[in-house]
């Protein structure tokens, strides 16, 4: 039997239909404002692991999150059971703890004129639907390109999956809006092994569009030509040295600074970023960019959380920070208006610098050229950074030979200020950086 | 009779008669019912910032066959929606058949009480705590800029139903108290992180004022690190304080020795059973039967009663961690290590409390044995490549020690080290075994389950440092 798959997230007209009960609840237990997610989403995942079938998952999830406030008083509650007593009962208890918090003088609902009231047209869903078989053919396909190289020798496994969901997002201002999103994304993981080494390493990809992922035979031989250039790894001695950071590492420190320059961490005090508005933060070859209106892009986004349209926003002009991430509660603290990121970025990246990969590999005799980093050494209050390791030297511009089991170091006002660009950068996650070099950072080791 | 399907379109017997009918021609597999209420209370910035309450309730449906997992969850009870996964299930095994292994075992374990944390305090007494904690934390020093405290409480109700009807259910309560505390001197900003929590009522962790030991030594923390220096970069020999440093025991070996990546041979430890892989005298194990304790269970997600298993002995590895998939794949029994963060995820092997035993050793003697090295405290997350064994952690107190004797702190060390390894080159273990407070949760698979660690004082011969000193 095949399940009919597009009537299986729920459309705008039943989500409303909740919306519209919980709103029209909690203004008749007393609330003077509300604000409601109700969220539909259905996805299906495969796992192949040696070329078999390893498993199968498919998962409904329906939820509603609803905020009441009272004044200056709010309250949250969240709930997966839909059924009318249940959210009763729920949003009753909402009510009764909102009346008994404290007042916060910032807490409101978002500036009516900052909503959303534009033209949905960035093609952010997919109708397409794979069945189980030719998931799997898919990632079938991807392993089996991935043992054709004679040194991968097993898999922790590879997935595909699909994913659809439906939301509508409402509040007692009169905002109402909502629109339906796919993703589907594929990963191989694959293990190598030469004279006694054993090293994993993998390749993902994901995207709104199927026709826009990865085809398996790519995605399997990129993560087997990882795995393998990984084996019989060797320590080096603790040194300065320049980096050079692959994009799956780079695009990190677009994360950190997105999380240094959100507007909850400005109005508390607690980053290393604060107070560096108009200032030089990166040196002056740095832009930084966040898009929300990219076609098909994995960031992009109508509107955030709280129902403000997303504006494009440039960060970091010629090394100068420009502007913070702001949502309504934080901003009101700064006194900045919401640029719509209460749900964060959206399409995040660094623009593209003016040196080609080549001339990073061969700018210095000696560098090191890190592939994976592992642990959570990043400290947003005071910009400390310090991480675990692995990657490839990189000997008068040639890779010479695997590195791992080191620290890489330093102080990210430092860091930011010695980032050299390459031109290569590409859209494939939500946040995207080129190849990345950094000068002179502590790498510890023997 | 399910007390959770009570008030649902699906009766009990119906649920029965679709597990047994679907599970039928299966190896293994279950219907998993949870029903979890939680509440989040965070004070931040001298204000209550949010309170947060969720109500979640659904299934996941599960047929093993093989080595193929077909699994379906819903937030729909109804009749309706578990034939679609039964149906679901089915096209995923359609071409494999088993034979229904029934066995599992039973127990009257009463590890924890089954109280609601989350009723057992009215919202204005916890309004009033954190207003507490806030005000405590700030009239320790000037220094102290800002304040997070929060309070988790969690009541999870779940419950098996297996094929031929059979019915095992466990109802589990969890709370944690947070504290953070971000202290300024000089142009300087540290933070200090501290917090407690088990399967109790609020009420237990707050005797005493307990609340203003989790002030104290959130702010001891941080006022340290003000102090702190940069820390050197290199191999060095390393003493890690007891308790909550466990977390190295349970990235380095622990995740290692869990079941399926030693099925599929990915983990470094596959084929050492039996053979010596840590130096004598340091014994591991991962106990779920430790009175209200984090990681403790009555019974493991798939039904299976916890048990204290012993994974190290004097050395020697005796044991992974199964739940009862890859047990059975590895001619095995199931040591009650299956586990899920919710209906919406799939059993794995997941550790519970993973504590090193005490031994002879005192912390003096380790740090008097050492000429240059660091002395860790605390550290903040960690991480671990099972297959290549390497691991990583964040010091969030440390020192330096020189010539026996501990000097300054030091600031955003980073341990990296090969599992395998570094367990052969433990040279002391501590007769100081300790718990960790309360506050574990581990990370795999995108899943996240609360988890207890321990252990004594332990001196390591040689790790490497990361910092920013040469």
């Amino acid at each position: 039997m095949e399940l009919n798959y597009s009537k299986m997230i729920k459309d705008q007209e039943y989500l409303k239909k909740i919306a519209d009960i919980c709103l029209s609840k909690s203004k008749k237990l007393g609330s003077s404002d509300a604000n409601i997610l109700v969220q539909s989403s259905v996805s299906e995942n495969v796992n192949v692991r040696n070329k078999k079938l390893d498993g199968s998952e498919r998962s409904e999830n329906l939820g509603v999150v609803l905020t009441t406030y009272l004044g200056k008083k709010k309250s949250s509650i969240a709930s997966s059971n839909l059924k009318e007593k249940n959210l009763d009962e729920l949003v009753n208890r909402c009510i009764e703890t909102m009346k008994i918090t404290p007042e916060d003088e910032y807490n409101s609902l978002p500036d009516k004129d900052l909503h959303f009231k534009g033209l949905k047209d960035l093609d952010l869903y997919d109708e397409t639907h794979l069945n189980n078989e030719d998931k799997i053919n898919y990632i079938k396909e991807a392993e089996e390109e991935a043992f054709s190289n004679d040194k991968i020798i097993n898999t922790n496994g590879s997935g595909f999956g699909e994913n659809k969901s439906n939301f509508l997002l409402a509040n007692s201002n009169g905002f109402a809006d909502g629109y339906k999103t796919s993703q589907f994304t594929a990963y191989c993981e694959v293990v190598s092994k030469s004279n006694g080494s054993m090293e994993r390493d993998y390749e993902y990809t994901s995207k709104r569009f199927y026709s826009d992922i990865l085809k398996p035979k790519q995605l399997g031989s990129i993560a087997a030509e990882h795995a393998v250039k990984k084996l019989n790894p060797k320590k080096i001695k603790s040194e300065k040295i320049s980096l050079i950071f692959d994009k799956r590492i780079s695009k990190n420190f677009l994360s950190i600074f997105a999380s240094a320059i959100s507007s909850s961490a400005i109005a508390k005090g607690t980053t290393f970023l604060k107070d560096k508005l108009n200032q030089q933060v990166f040196n002056s070859e740095i832009n930084i960019l966040d898009h929300g209106n990219i076609r098909k892009a994995n960031g992009s986004r109508y509107f955030d959380s709280e129902g403000i349209a997303v504006v494009n926003l440039d960060l970091i002009k010629n090394g100068i920070l420009q502007d913070y991430l702001t949502d309504t509660y934080n901003g009101k603290k700064i006194n900045r208006k919401s640029n719509g990121r209460a749900s964060g970025t959206t399409n995040l990246y660094f623009q593209n610098g003016s040196k080609t990969f080549e001339d990073l590999v061969k700018s210095e005799n000696k560098i090191l050229y890190i592939k994976e980093t592992i642990g959570h050494g990043t400290n947003i209050i005071n910009g400390d950074y310090s991480v675990g390791a692995s990657g490839m030297m990189i000997e008068n511009g040639d890779f010479s030979y695997p590195v791992s089991e080191i620290t890489i170091a330093g102080n990210l006002n430092n860091i930011f200020k010695n980032i050299t660009l390459a031109d290569d950068l590409e859209f494939n996650y939500a946040t995207n950086s080129p190849t990345m070099m950094v000068e002179g950072m502590v790498v510890g080791g023997k | 009779m399910s007390s959770l399907l009570k008030n649902s379109e699906l009766t009990s017997e119906k649920a029965d008669s679709i597990v047994s009918e679907t599970l039928n021609n299966c190896d293994d597999g279950e219907l998993y019912i949870e029903d979890t209420k939680s509440e989040t209370i965070v004070l931040d910035d001298n204000k209550i910032k949010s309170s947060n309450y969720t109500s979640d309730l659904g299934y996941g449906f599960r047929a093993v066959t093989g080595d193929t997992v077909a699994y379906s969850h819903s937030n729909e009870i109804s009749e309706k929606s578990l034939k679609n996964s039964s149906e679901n299930l089915k096209s995923t095994l359609k071409n494999n058949s088993g034979t229904y292994n029934s066995e599992i075992k039973k127990t009257n374990q009463k590890l924890y009480k089954d109280v609601d944390p989350i009723e057992s305090k009215s919202m204005k007494s916890k309004i009033e705590l954190l207003n507490n904690m806030n005000e405590y934390a700030r009239s320790k020093d000037s220094s102290v800029k800002q304040v997070t405290a929060s309070l988790l409480a969690e009541k999870k109700n779940v419950e098996i139903i297996r094929s031929g009807g059979e019915l095992l259910s466990d109802n589990r309560p969890l709370v944690r108290i947070n504290m953070s505390v971000m202290v300024e001197k000089n142009g300087r900003k540290e933070t200090g992180v501290f917090g407690i929590g088990g399967r109790q009522d609020y009420d237990e962790y707050l005797k005493n004022d307990n609340w203003k030991k989790v002030c104290d030594e959130a702010f001891r923390i941080a006022s340290t690190n003000i102090e702190s220096k940069p820390s050197l970069a290199g191999e060095m020999k390393v003493v890690l304080g007891p308790g909550w440093p466990a977390i190295l025991i349970h990235e380095a070996v622990g995740h290692g020795l869990e079941g399926d990546f030693n099925r599929k041979k990915t983990s470094a430890f596959h084929d050492l059973v039996g053979k010596k892989v840590a130096s004598d005298g340091v014994t591991i194990i991962d106990d779920g039967t430790l009175d209200n304790r984090r990681g403790s269970l009555n019974i493991d997600d798939e039904g299976t009663p916890t048990e204290r298993t012993v994974l190290i002995e004097n050395g020697i590895l005796k044991n992974f961690m199964q739940d009862r998939l890859n047990a059975r794949l590895m001619n095995t029994k199931s040591t009650g290590n299956g586990r899920r963060e919710s209906y919406k995820h799939v059993v794995m092997p997941r550790m519970r409390n993973t504590i090193m035993l005490g031994g002879s050793n005192t912390q003096e003697e380790m740090i008097k044995s050492v000429d240059k090295g660091i002395f860790a405290v605390s550290f903040g997350g960690g991480q671990v490549d099972i297959t290549s064994g390497k691991f990583v952690f964040n010091c969030t107190e440390a020192y330096e020690i020189i010539n026996g004797k501990i000097g300054s702190p030091i600031k955003g060390a980073t341990l990296i080290g090969d599992g395998p390894s570094s367990l052969k080159e433990i040279l002391m273990v501590g007769n100081d075994m300790m718990l960790d407070p309360g506050i574990g949760t581990c990370g795999k698979a995108g899943q996240g389950v609360p988890v207890g660690v321990g252990q004594p004082s332990l001196l390591i011969n040689n790790m490497t440092v990361g910092g920013t000193q040469l």
